[in-house]
C-alpha cells in the first residue's frame, strides 16, 4: 500500500477554482502531484456523468471545485450545481460508490493556499482508501 | 368500475374527449391499456390494483395524438405525471381531460387547478413494500449495496423498457442515442448498464412522480424503480419540492435557495 | 435414434460429469421470481416445475454482448486481431423446452445463411442441448400453432420427457446426444414401455400460421397495424426475450489508437434502429416498427430463409408491459 499514489481528478471552474490553483503555483506554494485538473466554464457544466468516467477509466478520487457561493461568474451556475451534486451524492451513495472518494469544494481565485490543502487532505484521504478497485474492476470486466 | 365506464361513455357522448385511455382485463392475469372511441367499448374499462402501468406515457405517442383529444383514466400516479408533463410545458391546459381514481369514485377534472386541488388532497407517500425495499437498501454498508445493485444492474439486457413505460422520458433523443461521442456504452455490459441507470434516475431527478412503472415494466424485475424514487424522495427531504403537484412550480434541480444544504462541501 | 430411460437423480449425476469436464451448464433456476437460464453452479438451483423460463436460452449462443475483434494503431497501419476461437468453453444447454430447441434452426438460418459468422458458428458446435418436454403450458404457449409441439425433438441432441414421478424417457437424437450416453452409459435404463404422448401437455392450436404467412404478403399497408399497435410502448422486452430475434448493433469502443468491435443485441421495436444519419426515419412511427416485428417473423423470414421467425414460447406475451399478446393480435389481425 505504501507504494500507492492515488490518482486524483479535479473537475474545477475557470473563473475561481482554476485561477485559485494557478495561485497556488504562482505563490510556490507546494502540493501533492497527483491532481489532473479539467477546467470547465462554471461548475454547472460539470455533469455527474464526468465523475463516473474518471472513476471507470482509473481515477482514485475526484475533487469538484468552484466559485463560493454568490461568487460565479454565471451568478448561479454553482447555486445550480450544488443541487445536482447534492442529489447525485445521495444516489452514488446508494448505489453504493465510495462517495468519501468525491470531494466537492469551493475555491476562489484568492484562495491558492487554500487548494493546496484540499489536495493535499483529498490525496491523504483516498491513499488510505486504496485505490478505488471495485469500480475499476467493474469497468473492466465491461472491456475484457 | 360502473361509475368509470358511465364517466367515459359521457365524456365520449357529450364529446368531451374523442378516446378515453384506459385499462382493461388484458390476457394471463395481465392489465391492458386501451384506447375507447365509441360510448359502447366503455364497458370494457376497468380499475384494480393490478393497473401498475401509468396512461400518461400516451400522451406524447403521435398515433395516439392522431385520435384526437384524450381522457386518461388516471390513478394518482397518473394525475402526477400530467401535472409534471404540465410543468414541462409539454402539455396546454385543454388537452386532455382526467378521470381521476379515488376510493372508487371517479371525477372528470378538466382545468388544471382542479388536478391541483385533487392531488394535493391525496397522500403521496410510496407503497410500503417500496419504502420498505429502500430502507433496507439503506442500512446495509456501501459493501453490500455496491455488491447488491451490481448483481441487479449486470443482469440488464437494455430493452428499455424502463424508459419506454415512463411518461417523464417523453425525450425524442435520449441521451443513450447521443453518439458523437457515444456517452453512455451502448452495449448490455455491467458498465453500459450501471451508467444507463444512474444516468436515468438523475434525469429523473426532481421530475419523477414516483408511480414504479419503470420496475414494473421490467422483463427481468430488477428493482430500479427504487433508484428513483431515492432521488425524489431525497429532494423531497432536502429541497421541500414534490414532482407532479402543481403546474407553475420550479423544477429542484432548475432551482436553488441560497441557503441550500451544503455540509458535505469544504 | 434410440431410445433409453433415466431417473431424476441419475440426471442430476450427468450434470455433475459435465460440470467436473468443465463444461458450462446453461439451466432454469429460480431468480426471485422468476425462473430464468443461467449458468449452473450449484444443481441445488436446478428447477425443471416451470413452465416457461422469463428469457430463452438465445444468449449462449448469441450473446448480449459479444466482442468481434479488437483493433491498434502501429504506425501509418491498423492491426486487427480476430476474436480468438480456440478458448470458448464446450457448453451444454440443459432444460430448454422444445420450441427453445427449435429456435435454434431459424437463429442460425440468420447467422449461417450466405455467409458463415465463425463466432455463431463455432459456438453452435460447442453446444449440446438437453431439452426437457413439456408437461403443462399456459395461455401464453402457442407451439402448436407455428408447427412446434411439447415433444418436439428437433434441435435437441437429447430430450427428456417425464413419464412418472423421477423416471424420464431419454431420446438420443444426434451424435452429440450420443456422446452424453457413452459418457455415462451407466446412468441410462433401458428404453421404457410407455410412449411420451400421453405425458405432454395439451397446446390448444390457435392459428393456422401459413394463413397468417399468406395475408401478411399484401398487408403492409394494412389500418390493423395503426389501430392494434396503439399500445405498443416501443421497448425490446419482446425482442429480448426471443429465443429467434437476432438483430444487433456494431459498436466500436476505445480510442483512435486502440479498442475492440462488439457486436450487442438490438431491437426492431426501438425508434433508433431504423433512424439515418440523415435524421429521417423510415419507421418513423411505434405501428411501423410493430409490422416489422410480425411481418419479420412470419413473412420475410420465411419467405427468404425458409424458417418461421418464431416458435411459440409465448415469451414477448408475458415480458410485455403493455400486454400486446401475440396470440390475440395474429387472431384479430386474421379477422381484420
Amino acid at each position: 500500500m505504501s507504494e500507492f499514489e492515488p490518482k486524483i481528478v479535479a473537475f474545477v471552474c475557470n473563473w475561481c477554482t482554476y485561477a485559485g490553483a494557478d495561485l497556488t503555483g504562482t505563490s510556490r506554494i507546494k502540493y501533492a502531484p497527483n491532481v489532473r485538473i479539467v477546467r470547465f466554464p462554471c461548475t454547472g457544466r460539470i455533469d455527474f456523468m464526468l465523475l463516473l468516467k474518471a472513476f471507470s477509466q482509473g481515477a482514485d478520487g475526484i475533487i469538484v471545485s468552484g466559485c463560493h457561493p454568490n461568487d460565479c461568474h454565471y451568478t448561479s451556475g454553482n447555486f445550480h450545481a450544488r443541487r445536482r451534486w447534492m442529489a447525485f451524492r445521495n444516489l452514488a451513495e446508494f448505489m453504493g460508490i465510495e462517495v468519501e472518494r468525491i470531494q466537492f469544494s469551493w475555491v476562489s481565485a484568492a484562495e491558492g493556499a487554500k487548494w493546496a490543502d484540499l489536495v493535499n487532505s483529498t490525496v491523504n484521504r483516498v491513499r488510505e482508501l486504496g485505490p478505488y478497485d471495485a469500480y475499476r474492476q467493474m469497468a473492466a470486466s465491461s472491456w475484457q | 368500475m360502473e361509475a368509470l365506464q358511465k364517466s367515459a361513455r359521457e365524456a365520449l357522448e357529450n364529446h368531451k374527449a374523442k378516446v378515453i385511455i384506459g385499462y382493461s382485463e388484458g390476457s394471463g392475469g395481465r392489465m391492458r391499456p386501451i384506447f375507447v372511441q365509441s360510448p359502447a367499448e366503455a364497458e370494457k374499462l376497468t380499475w384494480n390494483d393490478r393497473c401498475t402501468q401509468n396512461l400518461a406515457v400516451y400522451i406524447a405517442k403521435p398515433e395516439v395524438q392522431k385520435l384526437g383529444k384524450p381522457a386518461l383514466v388516471a390513478p394518482l400516479p397518473v394525475l402526477r405525471a400530467v401535472l409534471q408533463l404540465a410543468s414541462e410545458n409539454q402539455i396546454k391546459e385543454g388537452d386532455l381531460l382526467v378521470l381521476a381514481l379515488s376510493d372508487g369514485r371517479v371525477t372528470e377534472l378538466s382545468q388544471f387547478s382542479e388536478m391541483e386541488e385533487f392531488v394535493a388532497k391525496t397522500p403521496t407517500h410510496l407503497a410500503s413494500k417500496d419504502q420498505e425495499a429502500i430502507e433496507r437498501l439503506e442500512k446495509m454498508t456501501p459493501q453490500e449495496r455496491w455488491q447488491y445493485w451490481q448483481s441487479e444492474l449486470t443482469r440488464c439486457f437494455k430493452c428499455y423498457a424502463c424508459r419506454a413505460a415512463c411518461p417523464m422520458c417523453y425525450c425524442s433523443r435520449c441521451t443513450v442515442e447521443c453518439n458523437q461521442p457515444q456517452w453512455i456504452p451502448v452495449p448490455a455490459h455491467p458498465l453500459g448498464n450501471w451508467e444507463w441507470h444512474l444516468m436515468r434516475a438523475m434525469h429523473l431527478a426532481g421530475r419523477c412522480v414516483s408511480c414504479g412503472a419503470c420496475g414494473d415494466a421490467c422483463p427481468l424485475d430488477i428493482p430500479i424503480h427504487l433508484l428513483t424514487m431515492k432521488v425524489e424522495a431525497d429532494i423531497h427531504r432536502e429541497f421541500g419540492s414534490q414532482a407532479g403537484m402543481k403546474v407553475q412550480s420550479e423544477h429542484a434541480l432548475s432551482s436553488f435557495k441560497v441557503q441550500d444544504k451544503e455540509n458535505f462541501i469544504i | 435414434m434410440q431410445k433409453r430411460s433415466i431417473r431424476r437423480a441419475q440426471i442430476n449425476v450427468l450434470l455433475e460429469k459435465l460440470l467436473s469436464l468443465h463444461q458450462v451448464i446453461y439451466a432454469p433456476q429460480k431468480l426471485g421470481n422468476q425462473v430464468d437460464f443461467a449458468p449452473l453452479r450449484d444443481l441445488q438451483d436446478l428447477t425443471l416445475d416451470h413452465i416457461q423460463t422469463v428469457r430463452s436460452a438465445k444468449a449462449a449462443l448469441f450473446p448480449p454482448v459479444e466482442e468481434l475483434l479488437r483493433y491498434q494503431r502501429a504506425g501509418v497501419e491498423t492491426e486487427l486481431q480476430d476474436r480468438d476461437l480456440t478458448n470458448l468453453a464446450e457448453q451444454v444447454l440443459f432444460g430448454t423446452r422444445p420450441c427453445d430447441a427449435a429456435a435454434i434452426a431459424p437463429l442460425s438460418a440468420v447467422f449461417t445463411t450466405d455467409d458463415q459468422d465463425a463466432i455463431f458458428a463455432r459456438r453452435l458446435e460447442r453446444t449440446t442441448v438437453i431439452s426437457v418436454s413439456c408437461e403443462r403450458s399456459d395461455g401464453d404457449c402457442f407451439c402448436t400453432s407455428v408447427g412446434v409441439g411439447p415433444g418436439d425433438s428437433r434441435g435437441s441432441d437429447l430430450l427428456l420427457t417425464r413419464l412418472q414421478d423421477d423416471e424420464y424417457l431419454a431420446e438420443i437424437l444426434t451424435a452429440k446426444g450420443e456422446a452424453l450416453l457413452q459418457l455415462a452409459p451407466e446412468l441410462f435404463g433401458p428404453e421404457p414401455a410407455e410412449s411420451k404422448e400421453a405425458h405432454l401437455a395439451k397446446v390448444q392450436k390457435r392459428f393456422d400460421w401459413e394463413a397468417l404467412h399468406d395475408k401478411l404478403a399484401g398487408a403492409f399497408d394494412h389500418p390493423f397495424w395503426l389501430r392494434t399497435a396503439l399500445a405498443c410502448l416501443g421497448c425490446g422486452a419482446c425482442a429480448y426475450v426471443c429465443p429467434v430475434c437476432s438483430c444487433f448493433d456494431i459498436q466500436d469502443e476505445g480510442s483512435q489508437k486502440k479498442g475492440r468491435r462488439l457486436r450487442s443485441w438490438d431491437s426492431c421495436g426501438l425508434a433508433l434502429f431504423t433512424l439515418h444519419a440523415s435524421g429521417h426515419n423510415p419507421r418513423s412511427i411505434q405501428s411501423q416498427r410493430w409490422r416489422q416485428r410480425m411481418m419479420h417473423k412470419f413473412s420475410y423470414m420465411p419467405d427468404q430463409l425458409q424458417q418461421l421467425g418464431c416458435v411459440g414460447c409465448g415469451r414477448c406475451s408475458r415480458a410485455c408491459p403493455a400486454d400486446m399478446n401475440l396470440i390475440e393480435q395474429v387472431e384479430n389481425f386474421l379477422f381484420a
